[in-house]
């Protein structure tokens, strides 16, 4: 009995112990600490949120592709009101009396739950309202005006490729826990892909209220307060002058353009038309369902997210391919009678001299070159069977970054879709199916999707003679290092001294002359020694869709190009002016007086007629 | 029936219970009344309140006069089953309500089996360790308790019911009572200091903290006092120093762990091999303080997982917020800032029944539940607070003394529950309305408004009262 007496009498003081900590608590709160003491005469706090200046966008020489300005939400405390004159009131801010009406009716039905709470009545007013509603401001007892800050586009280019800022819905506040009604986020495009940097920190400052509920000052003499820390400046890659130029080259064409600087894999141009205006996106709200119901679909950014075949371009690929394997030299040679054919298969191919050296193919984009070519790769004896070679043939493509996506920072990337023997096994089924079945593959057809930026990315590899880096639209600075992957550079599995050879060939097509067959004469611009290859992509719901790729000069290339414009018919009658005019432009700084007439042509035509609105519309 | 044992019915606590429960409802009327209500308005809380009021009284003169003692030592298991099912049924036909998953609803009354459970979990705790030849020294006896508060606690976890969950640990006191070791309390406690220092101040700290308590208590416990006091003095003066040494720009580049990682390189495989020869030597004091050193260096090491992973975001934001880490005043910080505000407000004599700004002005949410104690604070001040302080103090202490009384070990037992289940719900409520801990909301017994609480103490305490009479006969 003893042992429990005392245990009793250890857990009663214990007891007294934790009862004492919290009287000694009880004294300093209430009776020495004075902080807690408010006292009838301000006994309300009240919470201001402050909201921070969203970062910029600036462009790689620091213009600014996309600012902010100040616009004011009105803020009521229902409690505080007084009578004021609603007509007034609406004047100033062009509203409706009923709607007024009828929020104050809101108002006073939930007026308990509300107690002295601040909530927003008017979001987004322009500046003039605002500044005349200050001058009134003592006539509406209750009502005060809270800055934001919402966008602004000097330079009124790039749509889609920025993104717009809106207020959060609810489905991305259960996704993002950290935002609150009320705050705004950046979607699709840079706004989203770097919304971290941008966004800043939200602050707030507590005021002291008395009884009449005037503001008495900061409580705390502001010691709580917390600022808000403006966002990041976000410098891009993207050259301001040469993302216009390049808009205006695509206006009224539907399609997309890109340019990289190979050196670096830096994005300094991103136009997936047609596009969003910018002064929608200012007001985003406004023209929200305008802008989704467009049957051109403004906001897809068909750069990264339109996985088509690439038609001939990818005839390079195969060129490499042939020579790495050993099953074609400078020299081989292959006859075109209008075309390939083989037992049941026939391959067309455009009027041009036949037999060509393998120089001459590419000059000349002969399809029945690519199509032995081709099969030569597939039924080299050196592998057991098609698998085998397919797989391989395979691997050699997707280390150009075909078939995967590439890891840009690009929001949405898509990464396109190379066929493995798989998909042919499955097809056909196992040995079903032979080098000639998949023919289509030679020229850049068939089962393969590959997105405009594959293409670039494909550009800026053979530029750089076998390697690329990470396509990337952020730039490197101070303030925001970037990813070291973007840093990586890529090697294909393709030997460098082939690259030249290829090199050679695209020099023709562009240099080889009126008259020549070469397909790229367009893209010629004297001195700037620009290497191309023309694309022409078949499209089975209407005219077939024009293609090129590009880089200059030769030596020391400074921009890879792709254009892509969908309808455009033969890659040299769109693409290649497209393509070679922004090459000019960026690096003669303007176009030559000989040339002035293509660019003109380029502003001013308009393909979209061309596009089948069926095909928009089923989707 | 002996109607001359109920000459001897416990009127100071009787008495003590009515002047709370009345003390009550006039503070949740003045956190809940606008200007236009009246008094009696039953479709409002407050007056719904006067009808649980009279219900419980009800309910107690039925426990008193009317329910035999024995009913409850006979009835415990199944009370106790029938309770813990229900804990479990509510999780999956339950109503959710502000986060937790523990109501059930019929029609405009809900009701949490939590409350309950808490009287269900007493009187089968009292049941187990009251019969005859229980020791809590069988390990067959310890389980059986263990798991008697371990599963309806597990099932209150599953309902997001922390609060209650928590309450659940208080019977660890009476454990203590019955023949636990202290311990188990005093580790519990240091345990708890470890993970404060550890979020607060650093691992560094902690260790060194943890350090040199291991080497007091050894030499507390060995012979070699002098010794230790040697070892204690150089190894404080090492870990003073040791961070400037690791700053230093020569070491500090080629450095690649943090102080206390370092530390625990030194110091753990020492405890290893001093703790293998406690072993062999069979020295259990030595043993059982290197244990907990080692334990607790891993505690300091998990500490941080813990924290990160373990906690759901809420729990960890208001864990900050108390500990002074973040201070976020109009998000997670608000209502104990609040709180803190009306409480601090009150001053030594309080504001005045009803003239309460902050209580009439709903500055702080759930006034009339879990912050109870707010109103108390604001309108009744210092002197207003401590007296209902003492009040439980005085009600917690007699019902142990009352307890030691009883010659059957089965009221004993259940009047130590009652207190450390009424003990922990003051400690926990009034704690966090000061800032002393984190947010976890739980009533205030008998102030709090709410029927199923108030059902809950009033039975929680009377079946006291009605068994501690038995000891007339």
């Amino acid at each position: 009995m003893a042992v429990s007496f005392e245990k009793k009498n250890i857990l009663i003081i214990g007891i007294v112990v934790a009862f004492t900590i919290i009287i000694v608590r009880l004294f300093h709160i209430q009776i020495i600490d004075e902080e807690y003491r408010i006292n009838a005469d301000n006994n309300a706090l009240k919470y201001e949120t402050r909201y921070p200046a969203r970062g910029r966008i600036l462009d790689r020489n620091n213009v600014v592709l996309v600012g902010n300005k100040i616009t004011y939400d009105i803020m009521v405390t229902p409690i505080e009101v007084e009578k004021f004159d609603t007509l007034a009131f609406c004047n100033i801010f062009s509203l409706d009396t009923s709607f007024v009406k009828e929020k104050f009716r809101e108002f006073k039905l939930y007026k308990k739950k509300i107690g002295y709470r601040t909530l927003v009545f008017l979001k987004q007013v322009p500046s003039e309202q605002y500044n005349i509603f200050v001058e009134k401001e003592l006539n509406f007892r209750g009502f005060t005006g809270t800055p934001r800050t919402t966008r602004t586009y000097p330079n009124n280019i790039g749509g889609n490729l920025f993104g717009y800022v809106s207020e959060v819905d609810a489905d991305y506040l259960k996704n993002n826990p950290i935002y609150k009604s009320g705050d705004y986020a950046g979607h699709t495009g840079m706004e989203e892909a770097y919304e971290d940097l941008l966004r800043g920190e939200k602050g707030y400052s507590i005021y002291l209220r008395d009884a009449q509920n005037k503001i008495q000052g900061k409580y705390g003499h502001g010691e709580h307060d917390k600022i808000a820390v403006a966002g990041t400046d976000v410098i891009s890659t993207i050259d301001e002058q040469l993302q216009s130029y390049g808009e205006l080259l695509m206006k009224n064409k539907v399609g997309s353009l890109v340019a990289i600087e190979p050196s670096t894999g830096e994005i300094l141009a991103m136009i997936s038309s047609p596009g969003v205006e910018t002064s929608k996106l200012a007001e985003i709200n406004k023209y929200y369902s305008e802008i989704i119901n467009d049957p051109y679909k403004p906001m897809f950014n068909r750069t990264v997210m339109s996985p088509q075949p690439p038609g001939s371009v990818f005839k390079l690929i195969n060129a490499l391919i042939g020579l790495q394997e050993g099953v074609v030299t400078t020299d081989t040679r292959y006859p075109c009678h209008q075309g390939y054919t083989a037992g049941k298969v026939k391959v067309g191919c455009h009027n041009h001299p036949s037999p060509l050296n393998f120089y001459q193919s590419i000059m000349m984009s002969c399809n029945s070159y690519y199509c032995y070519l081709f099969r030569s790769i597939l039924d080299n004896p050196k592998y057991d069977n098609i698998d085998q070679s397919f797989t391989k043939w395979r691997e050699y493509v997707e280390s150009f970054g075909f078939g995967k996506k590439l890891g840009s920072d690009i929001p949405s990337e898509q990464a396109g879709f190379i066929p493995s023997s798989e998909t042919y096994n499955k097809l056909y089924r196992k040995g079903g199916w032979k080098s000639l079945t998949v023919i289509s593959l030679a020229i850049g057809q068939g089962e393969i999707g590959t997105t405009p930026l594959h293409l670039a990315n494909f550009a800026a590899t053979i530029a750089n003679r076998g390697y690329y880096y990470t396509p990337h639209m952020i730039k490197e600075t101070e303030n925001h290092p970037i990813n070291s992957k973007f840093k990586e550079k890529h090697y294909t599995l393709i030997d460098t001294t082939y690259f030249s050879e290829i090199i050679k060939g695209m020099y023709m097509a562009v240099q080889g002359g009126a008259g020549s067959g070469a397909t790229a004469i367009n893209a010629f611009v004297p001195g700037l020694e620009i290497c191309g290859k023309t694309g022409t992509a078949q499209n089975p719901h209407g005219d077939n869709h024009s293609v090129f790729i590009c880089f200059a000069p030769k030596d020391n290339p400074k921009i890879a190009v792709v254009a892509y414009i969908e309808n455009g018919g033969y890659g040299a009658t769109w693409a290649v002016p497209i393509a070679s005019l922004i090459v000019e432009k960026y690096l003669n700084k303007e176009i030559t007086p000989e040339r002035v007439w293509l660019e003109q042509k380029m502003f001013n035509s308009d393909l979209l007629y061309k596009v089948n609105q069926k095909k928009y519309r089923k989707k | 029936m002996n109607k001359s044992i109920y000459r001897k019915l416990d009127w100071p606590l009787i008495i003590s219970y009515i002047i709370l429960i009345v003390f009550g409802w006039l503070n949740i009327y003045a956190a809940l009344h606008t200007e236009s209500d009246k008094v009696f308005d039953f479709s409002t809380k407050y007056g719904m309140h006067l009808i649980w009021m009279g219900t419980s009284l009800i309910i107690a003169a039925l426990i008193l006069f009317v329910f035999p003692a024995k009913l409850y030592n006979v009835f415990a298991w199944w009370f106790y089953v029938i309770v813990t099912l229900s804990l479990f049924a509510v999780i999956f036909i339950g109503t959710e309500i502000n986060g937790s998953h523990s109501w059930f609803a019929i029609g405009p009354f809900r009701f949490q089996p939590v409350e309950f459970s808490k009287i269900s979990t007493s009187l089968a705790l009292a049941a187990l360790m009251g019969k005859y030849g229980y020791k809590f020294k069988y390990l067959k006896d310890i389980t059986r308790a263990f798991l008697t508060i371990g599963i309806p606690m597990l099932l209150i976890v599953l309902e997001k019911e922390t609060g209650s969950a928590l309450v659940y640990v208080g019977f660890l006191l009476v454990f203590y009572r019955e023949g636990m070791s202290g311990w188990v309390l005093i580790l519990g406690i240091l345990t708890i200091i470890i993970f404060i220092i550890t979020l607060v101040i650093s691992p560094y700290v902690s260790i060194s903290v943890l350090l040199a308590l291991i080497i007091i208590t050894l030499g507390i416990l060995s012979k070699k006092k002098f010794f230790y006091a040697l070892i204690f003095v150089a190894v404080m003066t090492a870990l003073h120093y040791f961070p400037h040494l690791l700053e230093m720009p020569n070491i500090a580049s080629k450095n690649p762990f943090s102080a206390e990682i370092w530390i625990t390189i030194f110091s753990v495989p020492i405890a290893i091999f001093f703790l293998i020869r406690s072993i062999i030597k069979k020295t259990t004091y030595f043993r059982n303080t290197l244990l907990c050193f080692l334990c607790g260096v891993g505690l300091i090491f998990s500490v941080e997982f813990l924290f990160e992973n373990i906690l759901k975001d809420y729990q960890r934001a208001r864990i900050e917020n108390l500990l002074g880490i973040k201070e976020d005043l109009q998000g997670v910080g608000y209502n104990v800032h609040q709180s803190k505000i009306a409480i601090g407000s009150g001053g030594l004599l309080g504001k005045g029944y009803l003239n309460g700004t902050q209580t009439r002005f709903n500055f702080v949410p759930e006034q009339s539940t879990d912050f109870i104690f707010c109103t108390i604070g604001e309108e009744w001040g210092f002197i207003g607070s401590v007296a209902i302080l003492m009040l439980y103090m005085f009600i917690l202490i007699r019902i142990l003394k009352l307890a030691e009384k009883s010659k059957d070990d089965f009221v004993r037992i259940y009047g130590y529950c009652v207190v450390s289940c009424i003990l922990m719900h003051i400690i926990i409520n009034v704690c966090m309305t000061i800032g002393l801990m984190p947010v976890i909301g739980i009533p205030l017994p008998f102030l709090s408004y709410g029927g199923s609480s108030l059902w809950a103490f009033t039975i929680l305490l009377f079946i006291f009262i009605r068994l501690d009479l038995e000891r007339w006969r």
